[in-house]
């Protein structure tokens, strides 16, 4: 299967100040000599727990922050040390679902104008097209044109979440990076998003990175699977090879702990 | 019954301006003795409204009527007096934020001293002897005794809030979805400890959750609530493998299992509409 991005030893340090006057500095690793390849069309979960990276890692992939060390490669293309037009072409084509659709769009917009802008910055239509396919993605995502007219707090989470999704679809990306996108939602709000998000990629084509702590929803949508600790790659693998059969014990750990198993009782 | 620790008859839930608005729809529920009982639903169905009430720590715009019989005495008559007797001591409760439930400018050794103090009169070697014993129980080295919560870790902190709320052996311990902002492998951890206070404590639990797995691991009875109502409740195997109510069905059948096998079948409220009549 063909390579979408291929991530080589990404390192990221933070610095920490802590104690009196921060005179002590702790180093953090938040990625330390990561690599990774996204083949086309799969999804690709990365599991951890938080303060593992894995939203370091998502980031640096669109360049919202800067890394250390590495080279990323996405269609041929080393994303670290392209600029301008052509950074923004590239971004227009790996896009991002945030995990709080409380906080990742903005109050005084209404959803026409939310889900305008990204065409705008990248220049695609005239209005009258632009408003045709917005329309018709609004509609995909499951909500009604009425719905263009309002502002995000008159949603439900679901609901922005869906229009969350919108937006990042708008630009017809080949990537999208997904961070913990149900993580903030009710159960049965969250089987709709995983549905739509699955039943989009099918029409699509898209390629996933999906964010998340949730083993059991790795299980539901990922083909394969990297598991992230103290910003360091403990293990990868397809889905299900890595269920049946975790060989570290990190792994292991963090499978015996999902919850709902009813022989583990006591 | 006689092995009830509590009994919720009829409880309504309304605000003090519109009584004809029920948040909690004359809900009756009982918890046996030394068992764990989940509250299960989505939220805005009212279980934590329900939680809160038990505690008779509802907001004052809200109003309830109804019975809430812990050992025979009705809470809802008492004076707030005696309520604050109780509250803690009879019946203690761990919020889902371990984050915002601390005070950030006291150490845990005080703020678990304080919970102690505020019931019990003990000498200063006592009541340090008792936080020493707390921390050692919930699992926190009792080096950290003089650590403020910023130090912890969420895990940790909730460790603490645990170690507050069993400080004076209450015989009931209110759980409003503790686990839901930790991570895997802590909120498995944080179910086992909860899980061996109660056995070795013989404590009941009213655990508020969302999440079916943790249902699955923790609970001996379960309620469902629906908008307000108890739409069904059982043992917990019941409820798990013979769910008898439309919305008990459609609930489980959105949560995804540990073993990833089934399919998320997504809540179709239209046809649980028609389903319920």
């Amino acid at each position: 299967m063909e390579i979408l991005l291929e991530a080589k030893s990404l390192s990221k340090a933070y610095v920490k100040t802590t104690g009196f006057f921060s005179r002590t500095r702790i180093t953090i690793k938040a990625l330390d000599n990561i690599s990774v390849n996204i083949r086309k069309g799969i999804t690709l979960a990365v599991v951890g727990e938080s303060g593992s990276g894995k939203s370091t890692l998502a980031k640096s992939l669109i360049r919202l922050i800067e890394l250390d060390k590495g080279s990323i490669t996405f269609k041929g293309r080393n994303i670290r040390t392209i600029h301008g037009d052509d950074l923004k072409k590239t971004r227009k084509n790996i896009q991002m679902i945030f995990q709080d659709p409380y906080a990742s769009l903005n109050p005084r917009m209404k959803i026409i104008k939310i889900m305008q802008e990204p065409l705008k910055i990248h220049g695609i239509g005239n209005s009258a097209t632009q408003y045709s396919k917005i329309l018709s993605m609004i509609r995909r995502v499951g909500l009604v044109e009425d719905d263009l007219s309002k502002y995000p707090h008159q949603f439900s989470g679901g609901q922005r979440q869906r229009i969350g999704i919108a937006r990042a679809l708008i630009l017809e990306p080949e990537l999208v990076i997904c961070d913990e996108p149900v993580s903030a939602l009710d159960v049965s709000v969250q089987a709709q998003i995983i549905q739509l998000l699955k039943s989009l990629q099918k029409e699509f084509g898209l390629t996933y990175l999906f964010i998340t702590h949730d083993l059991r929803i790795v299980r539901h949508i990922a083909n394969e699977v990297i598991v992230m600790k103290d910003g360091k790659l403990i293990e990868q693998g397809k889905t299900d090879i890595i269920f049946r059969n975790p060989k570290t014990k990190y792994t292991k750990e963090l499978l015996s702990s999902i919850p709902g198993n009813l022989s583990k009782r006591k | 019954m006689k092995n009830n620790i509590l009994e919720i008859n009829n409880l309504k839930i309304f605000p003090n301006n519109n009584s004809r608005l029920k948040l909690v729809k004359n809900i009756s529920l009982s918890l046996k003795k030394g068992k764990t009982t989940c509250i299960v639903g989505e939220s805005g169905s009212g279980k934590s409204l329900t939680a809160l009430s038990v505690m008779q720590l509802l907001s004052s715009q809200l109003n309830m009527s109804g019975s809430i019989v812990f050992e025979g005495v009705n809470l809802a008559n008492l004076t707030k007096e005696e309520v604050r007797k109780r509250r803690g001591k009879d019946i203690a409760m761990i919020f889902q934020e371990p984050m915002t439930s601390l005070n950030p400018v006291l150490t845990i050794g005080y703020q678990i001293e304080e919970a102690i103090r505020v019931h019990e009169n003990l000498t200063k070697t006592d009541l340090n002897k008792r936080v020493e014993e707390l921390l050692y129980i919930v699992g926190i080295l009792s080096e950290r005794i003089n650590s403020y919560p910023d130090e912890l870790s969420g895990g940790q902190r909730q460790r603490v809030m645990i170690a507050i709320a069993i400080s004076c052996s209450p015989k009931l311990l209110i759980a409003d979805e503790p686990t839901t902002a930790l991570d895997v492998t802590v909120q498995a951890q944080i179910l086992n400890l909860l899980n061996d206070l109660k056995l070795k404590f013989d404590m009941t639990m009213l655990f508020i959750t969302h999440d079916f797995g943790v249902v699955e691991d923790i609970a001996d009875d379960v309620a469902v609530m629906y908008q307000g109502e108890i739409v069904e409740q059982g043992t917990v195997l019941n409820i798990l493998k013979k769910p008898k109510h439309p919305y008990t069905k459609a609930l489980l059948d959105c949560v995804p299992d540990s073993h990833g096998e089934k399919d998320l079948k997504p809540i179709d409220y239209a046809a649980l509409k028609r389903a319920m009549g």
